[in-house]
């Protein structure tokens, strides 16, 4: 296998001798999509509809694809809409090394995320889109803790499904305590999937709270009644954020956080009107603190970065970098920008919260 | 927006053909451009990128149909054909607009001013230093802008005769069948290291990554190709050259015609200093700089295969003022700027390609010798003299 994979890296390298500028893959992705290595593709096999708002969608990753995701991770989904790229991170929901080499992320469609609502309602099988390797921590550990106990909210099931579906490909699920809750039953993702595997192993055992009718879950009152026992296991949480803010508040109260693990969906991406905040460079870790009407730029020389420049008026794009995580604000037209991902021109831009830069 | 008066009663017209327009006439000109970009970047979507992933894939097309071509000696015509296409679409519609940022929206590295390498063998990288930024922002300043002339030519009166300029024709000619490596050379400034104002040391970084990708494309078109074909490398070998040379041809061609006809105002440092700015030091207004922009450049008239091959530079005009809007946007923003630029008097240079040509070819011609105050061609003699720009 490895050995194949170096000549077939040497094939591609001698290849590119009359290819040159380009690599072989720009001119094989014209004949397949997938068959490039210089960015990682996948194209959508299966849509699957879960509820009436979420979906799976199942995607065969293209060349260059090598990961093998920890069962909990996530993976960047790049999809084109009008023209261009946006960026969004989904836990993959199907365990690793499925056969058929497909991974999959299951996405709810949120009320104003219009990428989500895209994936779920608006992709066809065929569709190319692009991937960012798998990352994060919240993972099932190797091998996994003799009790565990899940705390899930809404769409927060994704990385709990890809554990549970791990273990029970192993076939055996440990003593497992799954507390899921959902505003409805209807919208409740996985839950013929997880009633069956609550009748098929006797150590998982699973706890469906309707929000709606029956409250949210209070921490830890609620607990003690759920799964008396929670202090004795490892707890992975993943859902809103006020679920985990209390989560967290319980745990740190019982003096027991390093039993408990967390998966926060939602980053605070600053925009919405924010103006100036922390710069970071990620290459040196420098930051500094900008205000909304220094340019990213200005910022960036004032920190004493060597931020590559030209016209400074927004025509040239010498001074174009990669925004990795933030919001910067187009002060030409007050059009937000955000990462990861976005190319940002520093000479015409500033922040709108905080902001990673690459460089 | 603000003024939508017609100033064209209050402009007074001199022989150059600039007119003068007060500051508030400059910053409404400016604002009614900012307008119109800030309207088409909002609309850019789908069927820009689509334009740009076809043209592409047409470009990839032909270049594999030449290749492949080449071992039908027959067809060698037509081989010559497709990859000369191929070269003439990389270099223009594609590379020449990809690296202005014209696609950087779409989030693609294949198509992002960073990381797009053109079919050519003056490295990327240093073309956009010289071209975005040094050309595009200091457009047709004398002393400034190093496209004028290019460095080995007289193209302007401001640029005083020496006897040198007699070739002026002659290095037009090599300039033109070598044009590639003309551009590769560009950024080593080698005018300013033979007048002293540029070390040699400051090239050797740049002759490093010139001599790279000389290397790459030589190996590719010169040696690989050629020798893949067997016993028919010679004729790959002149078929990849005479490619080469049909690009080289075509692009100087259209370049040429974009600052140079007649009709193309150039202008001095101190003329472009129409404001100050907050610490009182004097600065161009981004009115003026558009006004520049619109002076500075003339526009090819013609069809639509004719704006395709010369990736849309044949609007010149609207590629000046917005060198990073999709370059597929100029010809349908082409009546609203020519409208716009009657209605505060300015000229708006255009004609077909035989006679912009035939403009630039009489000028490369008249300047080789030096100036005559009283012009007999109708042409005027030009106003202030700066400081050449070649020894």
């Amino acid at each position: 296998m490895v050995a194949e994979r170096i000549s077939w890296e040497s094939v591609r390298r001698v290849g590119s001798r009359i290819t040159t500028p380009l690599s072989p893959d720009d001119y094989l992705r014209l004949v397949n999509p997938l068959w490039t290595s210089r960015e990682l593709r996948g194209r959508i096999e299966e849509v699957v509809r879960e509820t009436d708002d979420a979906a799976t969608i199942v995607i065969r990753p293209g060349w260059g694809w090598h990961y093998d995701h920890k069962p909990g991770q996530y993976v960047g989904i790049g999809i084109q809409v009008d023209g261009k790229f946006h960026w969004r991170s989904y836990s993959v929901s199907s365990p690793p090394r499925r056969s058929g080499g497909t991974i999959a992320i299951t996405v709810r469609a949120m009320p104003e995320g219009f990428l989500s609502e895209h994936l779920v309602s608006g992709l066809e099988p065929g569709t190319i889109l692009r991937l960012a390797k798998p990352q994060g921590d919240f993972v099932l550990p190797d091998p996994p803790p003799a009790r565990m106990l899940f705390l899930v909210g809404g769409s927060g099931i994704t990385p709990v499904m890809a554990m549970l579906r791990t273990l029970h490909r192993r076939g055996s699920l440990p003593d497992v305590r799954l507390v899921y809750s959902s505003t409805t039953e209807e919208r409740m993702i996985f839950r013929d999937e997880l009633r069956s595997l609550a009748e098929e192993h006797d150590g998982f055992s699973l706890h469906e709270q309707y929000t709606d009718s029956d409250g949210v879950l209070s921490f830890p009152d609620d607990l003690e009644q759920l799964c008396p026992d929670w202090r004795e296991r490892e707890t992975y949480a993943c859902g809103p954020a006020p679920m985990l803010d209390a989560c967290e508040e319980a745990f740190e109260a019982a003096g027991l956080e390093e039993r408990l693990h967390l998966e926060r969906f939602s980053l605070d991406l600053g925009g919405d009107g924010a103006e100036g905040g922390t710069l970071t460079f990620s290459n040196t870790n420098k930051s500094y603190d900008a205000d909304g009407a220094e340019t990213v730029l200005e910022a960036g020389e004032a920190a004493g970065v060597g931020m590559p420049y030209g016209c400074r008026m927004g025509i040239c794009h010498t001074c174009t970098l990669t925004l990795v995580e933030g919001t910067v604000r187009d002060l030409r037209s007050g059009e937000e920008l955000s990462g990861p991902n976005e190319r940002i021109q520093t000479c015409v831009t500033a922040l709108a919260g905080d902001c990673t830069l690459d460089i | 927006m603000t003024s939508t008066s017609t100033p064209t009663s209050t402009t007074t017209g001199t022989p150059t053909g600039k007119v003068h327009l007060t500051p508030e006439q400059l910053r409404a000109f400016g604002e009614e451009l900012d307008a119109i970009r800030q309207r088409v970047i909002a609309d850019l979507g789908e069927d820009d990128a689509a334009y740009i992933r076809d043209i592409v894939a047409t470009q990839r097309k032909l270049e594999v149909a030449g290749r492949a071509l080449m071992y039908l000696p027959p067809a060698w015509p037509l081989a010559v054909a497709a990859l000369s296409l191929s070269k003439i679409l990389d270099n223009m519609e594609i590379g020449h607009n990809v690296m202005h940022g014209q696609y950087d929206w779409m989030g693609d590295p294949g198509l992002s001013s960073r990381m797009y390498e053109w079919d050519n063998v003056c490295p990327s990288e240093q073309w956009k230093y010289s071209h975005n930024y040094i050309h595009h922002t200091f457009t047709n300043i004398l002393g400034k802008d190093r496209d004028i002339g290019y460095g080995v030519l007289r193209m302007d009166e401001g640029q005083e005769w020496h006897p040198y300029y007699l070739g002026n024709p002659l290095y037009a000619f090599l300039l033109m069948v070598f044009f590639e490596w003309g551009v590769a050379m560009h950024d080593l400034e080698v005018e300013n290291i033979v007048s002293g104002t540029r070390k040699l040391e400051e090239n050797k970084a740049l002759h490093a990554g010139i001599m790279r990708k000389v290397k790459r494309q030589a190996l590719k078109d010169y040696v690989v190709f050629p020798a893949l074909t067997g016993p028919l490398f010679p004729l790959t070998l002149a078929g990849n050259a005479a490619a080469n040379l049909v690009r080289n041809v075509w692009a100087f061609n259209i370049i040429f015609c974009g600052h140079f006809p007649a009709g193309a105002e150039t202008f001095t440092q101190e003329e472009c200093l129409d404001t100050v700015d907050a610490d009182g030091k004097p600065e161009e207004s981004r009115g003026h700089w558009y006004y520049r922009q619109v002076l500075g450049s003339a526009n090819i008239s013609g069809g639509p295969l004719l704006h395709l091959l010369s990736g849309n530079l044949s609007h010149q005009i609207e590629h000046h003022l917005f060198p990073d809007l999709p370059a597929r946007r100029y010809p349908e923003i082409a009546p609203e700027i020519r409208d716009l630029c009657a209605r505060y008097g300015l000229e708006y240079t255009t004609g077909p390609l035989h006679r912009q040509l035939f403009s630039v070819a009489k000028k490369i011609c008249r300047l080789a010798l030096p100036t005559r105050r009283t012009s007999t061609d109708g042409e005027p003699a030009q106003g202030p003299v700066t400081e050449p720009i070649a020894a």
